[in-house]
């Protein structure tokens, strides 16, 4: 579940409260809150669309972790999946461009061994 | 009319941003219609495809192809679906995605210039079929939930609903709406469903619509235990453990077997048939939204072990849905269409799930077919549907049903709703006794919605949602009972062979009093054939 909103980062756009199919977010002193922690259902779209890479989604869907974000940064984490979905601005292809893969199951059938 | 209120009048009322609702508003503003798109949440973000993305479903259209996947289809769905639907939905497929890499989709290309169709990212997917929809001169409204229906004699007239970001509620007037508001999948957390709750089904409920096909609503699918990603496809690279590192099971497609493994203590899995770095670059590539989640939670699934869990996937990947009545996906209610998982999907799927690619077809066709209906029904009436004089129809977790001044608590009683319907023990290892005490209990907190829903925003929205999800459980439990047969996504420990004489869709109406009857499909006839067949 989102469990970050990097003040240092954040520059007000509301895009998250927008776009947050579950209506986590509510903006507060021009600055997004995260108001109801306990609806948001860890699909990283806000990361995904947050335009500064503020926001951080953590895997687990039912259980709080504290976050640090110094080290999230340093691990490359904040801001990683908008980089792989290619939303960035210095991605060279997005996502859909660099999956040049066949078919999943004709791959499976192929590769995989019995 | 309260000062309070956004009002507006199109042709085409799209309830939904998923990718039904999208296509559907593609399609409806393509005819000439004025069309209005509210969704929940936000067209791009919301619903199952969004987050994660699609496998597709691509048949060249070879004639003896294409039989023999609409062959295998009939039977694979227990004979309840409908060769010419299912040709249909492989004819019309092709050209929606034709269409979507006309609009700019990416698909790769293979040596001799032929597109490679294989998947859709679904963030890139959604993102595209926005701005489609905006440039088609489709208005949208995002973070607007629809409450409620209004109508009159002459069938739909509209919908009411409200602002999660300015509490303004609104009221919208339109001659057709079309409901693709998505399966129910009473938050379960798989990726991306829990705006999929059904109100969408208790809303058209509430002005007749009939439902079809609610007790095919068995699917359950594996997850990271901690996480919320379903791609059950990945284990086919994966073997199974149980705490005592015993494999258990290795490179099962479906792993049907989950359920039993689970009641019997916990699951791991390790994707260690991908021994090559070939292997698990393709993966990787082929579905970076598994991968993501396990990587942040520090785990190497090719290298390490996780933990596994089913989450409940409702009518999202289960079959039922708002019965459809021709080719242009219209409902039992004039002016009333349905597209995507909020539709019964029985006539290209019959009893089974459609699976992701069968279901992402579906979403695109039904779109398309049910916005042209819609736009042809609206620009057919002669007057505008602000000359009408239509009621609200919504009772159920709305102030119309309200007996009562205390205040209704929604945590518990959604709690209490989904001790119903998640846990494997009832929905899953159906029987008889099983099934009708979890009714009985269902039953019994119907009176629960006569309180008053809370004042937030919130609050109107969440109870509304859980007398959805009541509604839902109620009709899928009900359902199941009356089919005393096992047949694709319905099995009955009672009843544990499927029986020839069933070979019909149930359909169910009515909300207090829930009625049922059954419906005759054209190949039930090619099902006792075969019987007869083997009997000689």
């Amino acid at each position: 579940m989102i469990e970050l909103i990097s003040a240092d980062r954040c520059v007000g756009c509301k895009l998250c409260v927008k776009v947050c199919p579950t209506n986590v977010f509510d903006m507060v002193d021009r600055l997004p809150l995260i108001a109801r922690k306990e609806d948001c259902q860890t699909c990283f779209m806000c990361e995904a669309y947050c335009p500064v890479d503020a926001l951080y989604v953590a895997p687990y869907a039912d259980l709080h972790i504290e976050v640090d974000e110094k080290e999230l940064i340093r691990s490359g984490l904040l801001g990683s999946w908008r980089f792989e979905i290619g939303w960035g601005t210095q991605e060279k292809a997005t996502m859909a461009e660099r999956d040049t893969t066949p078919f999943f199951e004709v791959f499976t059938a192929q590769h995989r061994g019995s | 009319m309260s000062l309070n209120e956004k009002r507006l009048c199109v042709d085409v009322l799209v309830l939904g941003g998923g990718p039904a609702g999208a296509w559907s508003a593609w399609s409806a503003a393509s005819q000439g219609a004025t069309v209005l798109l509210a969704d929940k949440g936000y067209l791009g973000t919301s619903g199952a495809t969004a987050p994660g993305g699609t496998t597709l479903l691509v048949i060249p259209p070879v004639a003896r192809l294409r039989e023999e996947a609409v062959q295998q289809r009939l039977r694979a769905g227990g004979y309840l679906s409908e060769n010419a639907w299912i040709h249909r939905v492989l004819d019309q497929v092709e050209q929606n995605l034709e269409q979507i890499e006309q609009w700019g989709y990416p698909f790769p290309k293979d040596q001799d210039g032929t597109p490679l169709r294989t998947h859709l990212q679904g963030p890139e997917y959604m993102a595209l079929m926005r701005k489609v929809v905006r440039k088609a001169g489709v208005k949208i409204w995002d973070q607007s939930p629809a409450l409620e229906l209004i109508h009159d004699e002459h069938g739909v007239a509209g919908a009411r609903g409200i602002d999660r970001l300015s509490g303004k509620e609104w009221l919208v007037q339109a001659n057709a709406v079309i409901v693709a508001t998505g399966g129910c999948a009473f938050l379960s957390k798989g990726l991306g469903c829990n705006v999929l709750t059904g109100e969408g089904l208790l809303m058209s409920s509430e002005i007749g619509a009939e439902l079809s096909g609610m007790e095919f609503s068995r699917q359950y699918a594996p997850s990271f235990a901690d996480g919320t990603v379903t791609r059950g496809r990945m284990l086919a690279w994966s073997t199974l453990y149980d705490a005592e590192d015993q494999p258990l099971l290795q490179g099962e497609r479906t792993f049907s077997s989950i359920p039993e493994l689970l009641m019997k203590g916990p699951v791991y899995a390790k994707m260690d048939l991908a021994n090559t770095a070939h292997k698990r670059e393709f993966l990787r590539r082929a579905h970076p939204i598994f991968f993501m989640p396990l990587e942040r939670a520090g785990i190497d699934p090719f290298e390490q072990k996780f933990p596994l869990t089913l989450r409940y996937e409702g009518t999202m990947r289960g079959t039922g849905g708002l019965r459809l009545m021709n080719k242009e996906c219209s409902t039992t209610v004039p002016g009333l269409y349905a597209a995507g998982d909020a539709a019964s999907r029985e006539k290209v799927t019959g009893a089974i799930s459609g699976g992701g690619a069968y279901n992402a077809s579906w979403a695109m066709c039904s779109g398309t077919w049910a916005g042209a209906g819609a736009a042809k029904y609206a620009l057919a009436q002669s007057s505008r549907a602000d000359q009408r004089k239509p009621t609200a129809a919504g009772q159920y977790g709305l102030p119309a049903g309200v007996e009562s001044t205390d205040t209704l608590e929604i945590r518990p009683l959604i709690s209490s709703i989904q001790a119903e319907i998640l846990p494997l023990h009832i929905n899953y290892f159906r029987s008889i006794s099983v099934l009708s005490s979890a009714l009985e209990r269902l039953h019994a907190l119907v009176p629960y919605l006569k309180a008053t829903p809370p004042s937030t925003v919130q609050g109107k929205v969440q109870t509304r949602e859980a007398a959805a999800m009541l509604m839902v459980g109620r009709w899928m439990y009900t359902a199941a009972l009356a089919r005393k047969e096992s047949r694709g996504l319905q099995q009955l420990a009672d009843y544990p062979e499927m029986d020839p004489y069933q070979t019909h869709r149930l359909l169910v109406s009515g909300i207090e009093k829930i009625n049922i009857r059954t419906e005759s499909v054209p190949h039930a006839h090619e099902l006792s054939l075969l019987r007869e067949e083997r009997a000689i």
